[in-house]
């Protein structure tokens, strides 16, 4: 088996741009959620979410190459020149070498909305412009990015809800692994916008403490009342090691464990016995003690019972590890769904490359499942090696992967 | 409609939208050699012209379309029918 590596990060999230202004953010607990008076013009239960600005890339990318780009392609777009920068890599290296790309992504809601609204209106399907097929397909980011990077391995879109990014991840491990890709590009994109948030909205999943968003997001607090919708997009590269030490490039660290599995029982509500194994799986692949975790970065989106359950298998399962600490960055950048695997991935290396954990803002009051934790209210100077990401999604798809400084 | 205007019209949405250059935007430049417009991008000039000039754009009209002047000629053709 091959050891992969992540020789790069890019993001840009509702916590910063870039990977160096989401350190920022995480490290002096800065919220990115906010609120907005649209979504409740259309009905909303909850007018809060994340709060992020489209990148304007006419006058960088090529017309051509960009009019296939939906909201959450163009952040995946700024993402991944970000990670292969910090890895070097140029459009030189696609030419000579192969490369795969694999994202998490499980929706394009306004490309097909406005495409429905135009055949409505026209009745002629060739004014619907030739940027919209490429814009609607849950594949948009990945078709889009190979074509732009010139990327010739492999090539597809993970639509796993709110585990796609993190799928993408455990693919991408899994294929270098076994020595079919040398490099992947992997990632996750999440759009925001509220059209697509509002049948998410109407299952009154969404936190509604609208006169403080930056307190709505509260993982494991006994006061949590929902998840705040967020989004962006998050890049890693994944690489074989010993290709990548070939080439120089920047390790930041490697994916030692992924784990999966599917809960086999309710659409919309987690139960316990899915993501234990996911973990208990994560953890046997990647050959370690749960006593040499140091940081957990846990799904808890702040749902009742999706955190409840969580905080007692977590407990279950490293209940004897006592230096282990436990910090909810959903707490800060609200719940970023099909990218959250991913961008969870850069925030635990940038507190593993930077020293420190994140806080889990507005956890106050402890419930009598997550005061067995040991869950960081603030900011940790604290050196961590080996880090463990939870992500689940609806339908009962579980991710755990598990990463280690190099 | 005259045919300056149109040239106007046209001009303005290639360099805008197609981000051409003042330069390249002549009568004798060749669509897809010189513009590099393909096939794809002809959908969204359809679009624009529908939007612009008020008419469904037929695709085998468009065949003998190669130059910029045809299709200035083309829309101007299309407009005086109306």
């Amino acid at each position: 088996m091959k050891r992969v590596v992540i020789t790069g990060i890019g993001i840009y999230s509702v916590l910063g741009k870039n990977f160096e202004s989401v350190n920022n953010s995480l490290y002096y607990g800065k919220s990115g959620i906010g609120f907005d008076p649209v979504r409740k013009e259309l009905g909303f239960r909850s007018g809060l979410t994340g709060i992020i600005e489209r990148p304007i890339l006419k006058g960088i990318l090529p017309r051509r190459l960009r009019v296939g780009l939906a909201e959450q392609g163009e952040y995946a777009y700024v993402s991944t020149i970000e990670a292969l920068k910090y890895a070097g890599i140029d459009e030189e290296y696609f030419l000579k070498n192969e490369a795969g790309i694999l994202f998490g992504n499980d929706s394009s809601s306004i490309p097909v909305i406005e495409a429905v609204d135009g055949m409505r209106e026209k009745r002629d399907t060739t004014l619907l412009g030739s940027g919209s097929i490429f814009q609607s397909m849950n594949s948009t980011v990945t078709m889009n990015l190979s074509v732009i990077f010139k990327l010739r391995g492999i090539n597809m879109t993970i639509s796993a809800a709110c585990a796609s990014g993190a799928h993408a991840i455990g693919l991408g491990y899994n294929f270098i692994r076994y020595g079919m890709q040398r490099m992947i590009i992997c990632g996750g994109a999440q759009e925001v916008n509220a059209y697509s948030m509002g049948s998410f909205d109407g299952l009154s999943a969404f936190s509604i403490r609208e006169d403080e968003p930056e307190k709505a997001s509260r993982p494991f607090d006994a006061d949590r009342d929902g998840l705040v919708p967020s989004g962006g997009a998050a890049t890693v590269i994944l690489e074989e090691y010993e290709s990548a030490k070939k080439r120089g490039a920047p390790v930041l660290a490697e994916v030692i464990g992924y784990g999966f599995s599917s809960d086999g029982n309710h659409i919309s509500v987690p139960n316990q016995e899915g993501p234990t194994r996911a973990m208990q799986m994560a953890i046997k692949n990647a050959k370690i003690n749960t006593s040499e975790v140091d940081y957990i970065n846990p799904h808890a989106t702040s749902t009742p019972v999706g955190d409840a359950n969580e905080a007692q298998t977590l407990h279950k399962i490293f209940g004897n590890n006592k230096k282990l600490m436990i910090s909810a960055t959903k707490s800060m950048t609200g719940h970023e769904m099909w990218m959250g695997g991913a961008s969870e991935i850069i925030y635990s290396i940038l507190m593993m490359k930077n020293d420190f954990v994140a806080p889990s803002l507005n956890f106050e009051t402890p419930d009598e499942y997550s005061e067995k934790l040991n869950i960081t209210k603030k900011t940790v100077d604290a050196k961590i090696d080996t880090v463990i990401s939870n992500s689940f999604g609806f339908g009962g798809t579980n991710s755990t992967l598990i990463i280690r400084k190099i | 409609m005259q045919k300056e205007e149109i040239i106007q019209k046209v001009n303005e949405f290639l360099i805008d939208e197609f981000e051409l250059e003042n330069h390249q935007v002549k009568p004798e430049a060749l669509l897809k050699d010189d513009l590099e417009i393909e096939s794809l991008d002809f959908v969204d000039i359809a679009v624009a012209i529908e939007k612009e000039f008020g008419f469904k754009v037929v695709g085998e009209e468009m065949v003998d379309v190669r130059t910029l002047d045809n299709l200035y000629e083309y829309i101007h053709k299309k407009v005086a029918q109306k």
